[in-house]
C-alpha cells in the first residue's frame, strides 16, 4: 500500500536499527526436558518504524515481545541468536545494565490494563514513578505526569490523576498504561494486543491515538496482534510467524495483497472479506492444527497443514526466499503460493436460503426491559426493545460492551426476567419469561452456544456425557437411539466419533466449541442464540465455526440471534441487523441495508471504527469519550453526548422515534434519511484517504 | 488432502494427545518432598494401626503391678507405664484408635458439609442468608468448648466422640464448599443446564460436585489434622475416649501428674506419637492442595 510507505521511506530503514533480533533460539525446560519454542528467529526494526508480528496462539509473539526486554519466565532459556536494542546485546547484559535498559530505552505496552496497573495506588502516583525513577524529584515528577496524561489525551488529568485504576474504564486504563510506557521517551514501544480487550470505538481511538503519539515522539514500534486489520492500520512492515518460525516478511501491503506464503494466504482467506456474504460463498479455512510447542522439524513446518507441500517439502528445511523487495518467504512453492487450493467447499450445494419474511414470526420480542438494581440505584439494562425473529433468519445484534446485547439474549433464553409488561412469543404463543415455566418443546427449540467454550461445557463430564444429556432431557431418548442420535449429532458438527470418548480439556479451542453447537442442536432447536461464538478462537477456526453455522442453518432452517463484536463477522452471517446502544434499539433492517446506508450515526461509528484488513475506504468517524453510565443515560437521544452528526436541543430533549424511514428499515434519529443519505456521502471526505495514521481530527 | 472435494470441513481437527492436567498433577504430587515426608510419618502409623498384633512387643492391656513406672530398658523400650503396661506396645495399638475415630469424624464432617454447602452455595438467597447466620453464630464458639457442650450432653463415649467432631466440623466445611459452588455457578455449563430443564439436585450433584470435589478433597485432609487434635484433646480433658483403650490422649491425661515425680516417658511418647501424626498429615494436605488447588 503505497499509503503505509509514505511515512518512512526504504531508505531509512537500513540505516539505523533499533531492534535487530538474530537468529534466535529459545526453549523453555518443562519436567526436565527442553521444549524448543522459537527456532530461529530474525528480524530487525529501523528507527521509527512499526514492525507488526502475526500470528495464531501459541506460535511464539509475546515470547519474542518478552526477549526483547529480556523479561522471560524463569524456565525460559534463549540457547542461540541475539536480541539487540540500539546495537546492545540484551542476551549477555548483567542485571543493573538491564534495569536500566528497561527504565529508559524500551518500554512494553500489555493486553491487559486492567492487570498492569497497581489496584491500590492512585493513577497520578503510578505514572510519577516512572518520572521518580528517571530522577525526577517529586513535585516535578507529579507535574510531567500531568502532562503526560495529557499527551494521551486524558481530558481532566488532575481528576483522573486521584483516582484508583478500578475507577477509570479500560480505554482510559490502557492510556494511562501508554503515558507510563510513553514517559522516559523510550527508542522502542512494544505493544503486545493492546487493544485486543476493548471495543472497537475504543480501539480505534487508542490506535489513533498510539499512531499520533508514535509520529510525535518517533518512536519505534513492535506492535503484536492476532487481527491483520489492526496490524494493517498500524505497522508498514509485517512479519508472520507460525510455531515458533518466521515464514513471511515484508511490507503490510505487499504481504497482505501478495501473500507468497500458504500460511499467510490461508490466514487471509480466513477471514470474511468486508462486505462479503454467506451468500457469496463460504470461508475458506486451514485444516489441521500447529504443532504442539516443543516439536522439532526437520523440514518444513507447515507441510503437514498445506495443500502445495511437495515431496520436497516434507523433507528439507526451506531457506527465506527473496520474493520481492524486502519481501521474503520460507517456502519452497513461493511462487504458487497464492494458488493454494481451498480446504473447503467454495459454496454449500442445495438452495439458498428460505427465509420467509412475511408470515409468522419464529420469534416476537415486544416492549422488552430490563431494570438492574444496584445499591439503590436503578440501571436500565434493556429499554422497550421489540425485535422479531423470522425463521430460518439470522439477526445480527451489535453494539459497545455494555449495549444489553448479552442481556436481551438472556431474556429470549428464560434465564433473565424482563421488567412487568414484556412479551415474549414462540411460533404466536406465549413464551413464558422464566425459563423454568416453558413447556418441552418450546425448552427444546431456544438453546445458545456461548462465548467460552471452555466454560460452557463441564469440564469433568465427557463429550459423550455432556451431548448426551441434552439428547436424553431434550428428546427423551436413552440407550441404542440416544447413541444414534450422538453420533448422527457428531457427523453433522463435523467431529469425529472418537472425540465422544474423550473430556474437554483433551480438545482444542475448535473442538470445544463444536460440542457446545452440537449440544445446541440436540433436540433440533428453532432458534440458536450465539453469543460472541468465535470471539475466543483464533482466525483460523473462527472460519470453520462461522462454515458451520453457516451450513447449519441452510440445512435444518434454524434461526440464529447472532451477536458479536466484530462487525465483519456479523455482516458475513447476519441476515437481518439490530443495534444497541445503553438497551436501546436505534436500527433495525437487513443485513445490506443497515451495513450499505444511510444508517444512524451511531451504527456509522461503529463501521468506521472497525479494522478493515481489506477493502473500502472509510469515512473516519471516532466516537469521543465514554459510554454514558446506564444508571444514569442522557435526557433525549441517549446517543447524543457522543453522536458525530448533532443537530441540536431536538436531540438533547427529545427521545426520537424508531421509525420505519424505509420498508424493513427502522433508524432512531431525528434526521430524516434522506438527510442522512446525503450526510453519509458528503461525509466521506477526502480525510478517508489519509494515511492510515491520520490524525483523529478527521472528524466529520 | 484433495481439498477442494471435502464437504465444508475434513471431518476433524484431531484430538490433541496432551497429558490430562489430572495426571500431571498425581505426578506433582507424588514428587514433591512434603507430600513424601508427609506420607511417610502417616505411613507409619497406618501400618502401626493394621498390624498391631503383630507390631506390638507385649499385650498393651496387661498390667504388671510389680513393674509399675519402668524408666525404658531394653526389655521395654519406651518403659512401662503405672499399672505396669508396656508403653511401646499402647503407643503402637492406639494409633489405631485414633487412625479409626479422626477419619470417620472427619468423613461424617465432609459429607454433612458438603451437603450443606453445596444447597447453600447452589440456592443462594434466604436459604443461604439464614443458613450462613446460624453457621457464623456456630463458627463464634471455641472448637473445644463446643465439643465439651455436646460431649456433656451425649455423655462421653468414642462414638459420641465421633459425632462431636463432625458436627463441629460440618459448617467449616460446609463454607468451603459455598466458596466453591459461588465460583462455579457463574460458570456458563450451569446455564447450559438450565437450559435443559434440568432439576435441582442433579445440577447439584452431577454438575457441580464434580467441579468442587478437588476443594473438598483438600478440605478433608487439613480437617483430618485438627480432627487428631481435637480427639486427643477433649480425651485428654477426660470427655473423650474411656479407659482402658490404649489411645495417646487418655495416656497423657492418665500420666500427667506423674511427670514432676520424674517419670516422662509414659507421656512424652504418645506426644511424640501425637505430634508426628499431625505433622505427617498436615505436610501431607499442604502438598495436596498445593497440586490440587490452582
Amino acid at each position: 500500500m503505497s499509503q503505509t510507505q509514505a511515512a518512512v521511506p526504504p531508505a531509512v530503514m537500513a540505516a539505523e536499527r533499533v531492534l535487530e533480533v538474530e537468529d534466535l533460539h529459545l526453549s523453555f525446560r518443562v519436567r526436565g526436558s527442553d521444549r524448543q519454542a522459537i527456532h530461529g528467529v530474525s528480524f530487525s526494526i529501523g528507527r521509527n518504524e512499526s514492525f507488526g508480528l502475526v500470528g495464531e496462539s501459541g506460535c511464539g509473539k509475546s515470547t519474542i515481545a518478552l526477549c526483547a526486554v529480556r523479561y522471560l519466565p524463569r524456565n525460559a532459556r534463549i540457547t542461540e541468536g541475539s536480541v539487540r536494542v540500539a546495537g546492545r546485546d540484551l542476551v549477555t547484559m548483567s542485571m543493573p545494565e538491564l534495569r536500566r535498559m528497561r527504565s529508559s530505552a524500551v518500554s512494553m505496552v500489555y493486553q491487559n490494563a486492567g492487570a498492569a496497573l497497581n489496584p491500590s495506588i492512585r493513577i497520578g502516583e503510578q505514572v510519577a514513578e516512572v518520572f521518580r525513577v528517571g530522577g525526577a524529584s517529586g513535585s516535578e515528577a507529579t507535574d510531567r505526569a500531568r502532562g503526560m496524561l495529557e499527551k494521551v489525551r486524558i481530558s481532566d488529568p488532575g481528576r483522573v490523576m486521584h483516582r484508583f485504576p478500578h475507577q477509570l474504564s479500560g480505554g482510559m486504563q490502557q492510556r494511562v498504561i501508554i503515558a507510563m510506557a510513553l514517559a522516559p521517551n523510550p527508542q522502542l514501544l512494544i505493544l503486545d494486543e493492546p487493544t485486543t480487550a476493548l471495543d472497537a470505538t475504543v480501539e480505534a481511538e487508542v490506535l489513533d491515538l498510539i499512531a499520533a503519539l508514535r509520529r510525535e515522539y518517533g518512536t519505534t514500534l513492535l506492535f503484536i496482534s492476532h487481527n491483520l486489520g489492526v496490524v494493517t492500520r498500524m505497522c508498514e512492515r509485517v512479519g508472520v510467524l507460525y510455531a515458533g518460525q518466521l515464514v513471511e516478511e515484508g511490507d503490510t501491503g505487499t504481504v497482505f495483497d501478495d501473500p507468497r506464503h500458504p500460511y499467510t494466504v490461508g490466514l487471509l482467506r480466513c477471514v470474511p472479506k468486508w462486505g462479503s456474504r454467506k451468500d457469496a460463498g463460504l470461508l475458506d479455512s486451514i485444516p489441521g492444527l500447529p504443532p504442539p510447542v516443543g516439536a522439532t522439524t526437520d523440514h518444513c513446518v507447515y507441510a503437514d497443514r498445506c495443500a502445495l507441500a511437495i515431496d520436497k517439502c516434507r523433507q528439507e528445511y526451506p531457506p527465506l526466499f527473496d520474493v520481492g523487495p524486502g519481501h521474503t518467504s520460507r517456502c519452497f512453492r513461493h511462487e504458487v503460493a497464492r494458488d493454494l487450493p481451498r480446504a473447503s467447499a467454495a459454496s454449500l450445494p442445495g438452495t439458498g436460503q428460505v427465509v420467509a419474511s412475511n408470515g409468522h414470526a419464529l420469534i416476537e420480542l415486544g416492549n422488552v426491559s430490563k431494570t438492574f438494581r444496584q445499591e439503590g440505584q436503578q440501571i436500565q439494562g434493556l429499554v422497550d426493545v421489540s425485535l422479531r425473529i423470522a425463521p430460518g433468519e439470522a439477526l445480527g445484534l451489535v453494539g459497545e460492551s455494555g449495549s444489553g446485547k448479552s442481556t436481551l439474549a438472556k431474556v429470549l433464553l428464560g434465564l433473565l426476567e424482563p421488567d412487568s409488561g414484556a412479551q415474549l412469543e414462540y411460533q404466536g404463543k406465549n413464551l413464558p419469561v422464566k425459563v423454568g415455566g416453558r413447556g418441552q418443546e418450546q425448552i427444546r427449540a431456544i438453546q445458545i452456544v456461548f462465548q467460552n467454550p471452555g466454560a460452557s461445557l463441564n469440564r469433568r463430564h465427557s463429550i459423550r456425557r455432556i451431548v448426551g444429556r441434552a439428547v436424553t432431557k431434550l428428546l427423551g431418548l436413552i440407550g441404542r437411539q440416544r447413541e444414534q442420535r450422538l453420533i448422527e449429532l457428531a457427523r453433522s458438527v463435523r467431529l469425529d466419533r472418537s472425540v465422544l470418548d474423550s473430556r474437554p480439556e483433551q480438545l482444542s479451542g475448535g473442538l470445544k466449541q463444536r460440542v457446545a453447537i452440537a449440544r445446541a442442536f440436540a433436540g433440533d432447536p428453532r432458534v440458536v442464540v450465539c453469543d460472541e461464538p468465535t470471539s475466543a478462537l483464533d482466525v483460523s477456526v473462527q472460519a470453520a465455526i462461522l462454515n458451520l453455522l453457516v451450513d447449519l442453518q441452510r440445512s435444518k432452517g434454524v434461526s440464529y440471534l447472532f451477536i458479536s463484536h466484530d462487525l465483519g463477522v456479523v455482516r458475513y452471517l447476519a441476515d437481518r441487523i439490530a443495534v444497541l446502544y445503553l438497551g436501546r434499539l436505534l436500527e433495525v433492517g437487513d443485513a445490506e441495508t443497515v451495513f450499505g446506508g444511510p444508517h444512524h450515526p451511531y451504527t456509522e461509528a461503529l463501521l468506521s471504527a472497525a479494522p478493515i484488513l481489506h477493502g473500502e475506504p472509510k469515512t473516519r468517524i471516532r466516537l469521543e469519550g465514554e459510554v454514558p453510565s446506564a444508571a444514569n443515560p442522557p435526557s433525549g437521544c441517549v446517543f447524543h453526548t457522543r453522536c458525530p452528526r448533532f443537530l441540536g436541543d431536538i436531540c438533547v430533549n427529545q427521545e426520537p422515534p424508531l421509525a420505519e424511514s424505509e420498508p424493513g428499515h427502522l433508524i432512531r434519529c431525528h434526521i430524516p434519511i434522506d438527510e442522512l443519505r446525503r450526510l453519509q456521502r458528503v461525509g466521506q471526505p477526502p480525510a478517508a484517504q489519509e494515511s492510515p495514521e491520520g490524525p483523529a481530527a478527521a472528524k466529520a | 488432502m484433495s481439498a477442494v472435494a471435502v464437504p465444508i470441513e475434513a471431518p476433524d481437527e484431531g484430538v490433541q494427545q496432551r497429558k490430562t492436567a489430572r495426571r500431571e498433577r498425581y505426578r506433582q504430587l507424588l514428587r514433591s518432598p512434603t507430600f513424601i515426608v508427609g506420607a511417610f510419618l502417616v505411613a507409619i502409623w497406618v501400618i502401626c494401626a493394621i498390624g498391631y498384633t503383630h507390631l506390638a512387643p507385649s499385650d498393651p492391656f496387661a498390667t504388671e503391678p510389680l513393674r509399675r513406672l519402668r524408666a525404658p530398658s531394653s526389655q521395654h523400650l519406651f518403659g512401662t507405664d503405672r499399672l505396669g503396661r508396656d508403653v511401646l506396645s499402647r503407643v503402637i495399638t492406639g494409633a489405631r484408635v485414633i487412625l479409626v475415630v479422626a477419619p470417620l469424624a472427619t468423613l461424617i464432617g465432609t459429607v454433612a458439609g458438603t451437603a450443606l454447602g453445596l444447597v447453600t452455595g447452589y440456592f443462594g438467597g434466604i436459604v443461604d442468608d439464614s443458613l450462613m447466620r446460624l453457621v457464623d453464630a456456630f463458627l463464634a464458639l471455641p472448637l473445644v468448648i463446643l465439643g465439651l457442650l455436646f460431649l456433656v450432653a451425649l455423655g462421653p463415649s468414642t462414638i459420641a466422640v465421633i459425632l462431636v467432631i463432625g458436627i463441629v466440623f460440618t459448617p467449616i466445611i460446609a463454607r468451603t464448599v459455598r466458596a466453591a459452588v459461588l465460583a462455579e455457578r457463574g460458570q456458563e455449563y450451569m446455564q447450559a443446564a438450565k437450559l435443559r430443564q434440568e432439576r435441582a439436585p442433579y445440577i447439584m450433584f452431577v454438575e457441580l460436585l464434580p467441579n468442587v470435589l478437588p476443594s473438598i478433597l483438600v478440605e478433608f485432609t487439613v480437617r483430618l489434622g485438627y480432627a487428631i487434635f481435637a480427639i486427643v484433646t477433649l480425651t485428654f480433658l477426660g470427655f473423650g475416649i474411656q479407659p482402658p483403650s490404649p489411645d495417646w490422649g487418655l495416656s497423657i491425661f492418665d500420666h500427667y501428674a506423674f511427670i514432676s515425680g520424674g517419670f516422662w516417658w509414659p507421656v512424652l511418647f504418645p506426644a511424640l506419637a501425637i505430634a508426628t501424626l499431625v505433622v505427617g498429615v498436615n505436610l501431607a494436605s499442604d502438598a495436596i492442595s498445593q497440586a490440587f488447588e490452582r
